[in-house]
């Protein structure tokens, strides 16, 4: 019986969550910690905090930590699936219909359309990374230019040089910059 | 023949777990490394394809990696590419929460977790920007007006209004759509049918 709870409060937030990422965060609030109590409030700012620090999207970490909060990792899994399954239907459709109908000139023309739209989206994307990476703030507005963050620029600017000369491979990015910039800071606490 | 079948499902899932455990910082990051991974690398797919499947992707429910990744795995393999892809998604992070949720104050307390995680957010700048650079390129190249007009007022839109991605993605497929009809009606006029 839990577990069918389980599987159709994700599924709820797996269907309403349009745009995924932080707009989700409301929505899975209002049904782990209110509708249903299985988080207290701070519990659920540390399933945040987690979110935040891991990779992957943040409905399924939410969905696999309230699992295995509930009971463990079979919970976890039911509530992962419970968050993926109305994608998976709808999204299948979708892929169905654009397989199909991709070749229609209409078609190819309209995506052709909203394609630098998505470039603009990506682009966004990474400049609200880089302004939190580089300052520590969460918006453009709040950025003071005493607050500026040396390793991270220089870090920023060498992969940024290391991908766009040397082409080196992005996942070797992420994590040599975590490991550079960590050892950094180390060096630096020490002098 | 069914071992280079099998291949492809075994690249796909492996590609899709080490880029789904590197996403660090949110969707878009995911499709600049499915982009490196499956255009560049493997060339399975081309560029305008991811592009489209990010716009698919963000214009239904659900997260934009899985999304993203379902579309993709069923373009390559049909309804079996797509679990596989999804899947492969989705197990990083299970796996990682699962084992964060039982250790969690021994992870969230260590300092050295907290700096690593906040440093590493300059490298992932880094790469959606430098997927975004070739992107833009790649706009600019075309020499259509049009499209570098639409990508200046959707990023201003985007960054700077803040407006939600969604809705930019629904307005810009308003737009192409009534651009469209428009052209159709105008061919329609001309020829002096209907």
């Amino acid at each position: 019986m839990e577990l069918f709870k389980i599987f159709f409060c994700f599924f709820e937030i797996g269907l309403f969550s349009f745009g995924g990422g932080y707009a989700a965060v409301p929505l899975i609030q209002s049904m782990v910690v209110e509708r249903y109590h299985w988080l207290t409030v701070s519990e659920f700012i540390n399933l945040i905090t987690i979110a935040e620090m891991t990779p992957g999207p943040i409905v399924i970490n939410a969905a696999t930590f309230v699992g295995m909060k509930i009971d463990g990792f079979l919970e976890a899994v039911v509530s992962t699936l419970g968050s993926v399954v109305p994608s998976l239907i709808i999204v299948l459709l979708l892929s169905w219909l654009y397989k199909k109908y991709k070749e229609l000139d209409i078609v190819k023309r309209i995506l052709k359309r909203i394609r630098p739209l998505v470039v603009a989206m990506i682009l966004s994307a990474g400049f609200s990374i880089l302004v939190m990476a580089l300052f520590k703030v969460n918006d453009y507005r709040n950025i003071n230019l005493d607050n500026i963050q040396v390793i991270e620029i220089v870090i920023f600017v060498a992969s940024l040089f290391l991908m766009r000369r040397y082409k080196v491979n992005p996942i070797m990015i992420i994590f040599g910059s975590g490991l550079v910039g960590t050892l950094s800071y180390v060096l630096f606490a020490m002098i | 023949m069914s071992k280079t079948l099998d291949n492809t499902y075994w690249i796909l899932f492996k590609s899709m777990f080490v880029i789904s455990m590197s996403t660090f910082g949110g969707g878009f990051v995911i499709i600049t490394l499915m982009q490196k991974k499956f255009c560049d690398e493997l060339q399975w797919i081309d560029k305008d394809e991811i592009l489209n499947i990010t716009a698919l992707a963000q214009s239904a429910p659900g997260s934009l990696a899985v999304n993203a990744s379902i579309l993709f795995g069923y373009q390559l393999k049909g309804i079996k590419g797509s679990l596989v892809a999804m899947l492969a998604t989705i197990l990083p992070p299970l796996f990682i929460i699962t084992f964060i949720s039982i250790f969690y104050s021994m992870f969230s307390d260590n300092k050295i977790v907290q700096i690593a995680l906040k440093v590493m957010r300059s490298g992932v700048a880094a790469v959606i920007i430098d997927a975004a650079l070739s992107l833009m390129k790649d706009v600019f190249k075309s020499k259509d007006l049009f499209n570098v007009l639409m990508m200046a007022v959707a990023f201003i839109l985007s960054y700077f209004v803040k407006v939600d991605t969604v809705v930019l993605i629904l307005l810009g497929l308003a737009l192409a759509i009534g651009l469209e009809l428009i052209q159709n009606r105008k061919v329609v006029k001309a020829h002096g049918v209907v």
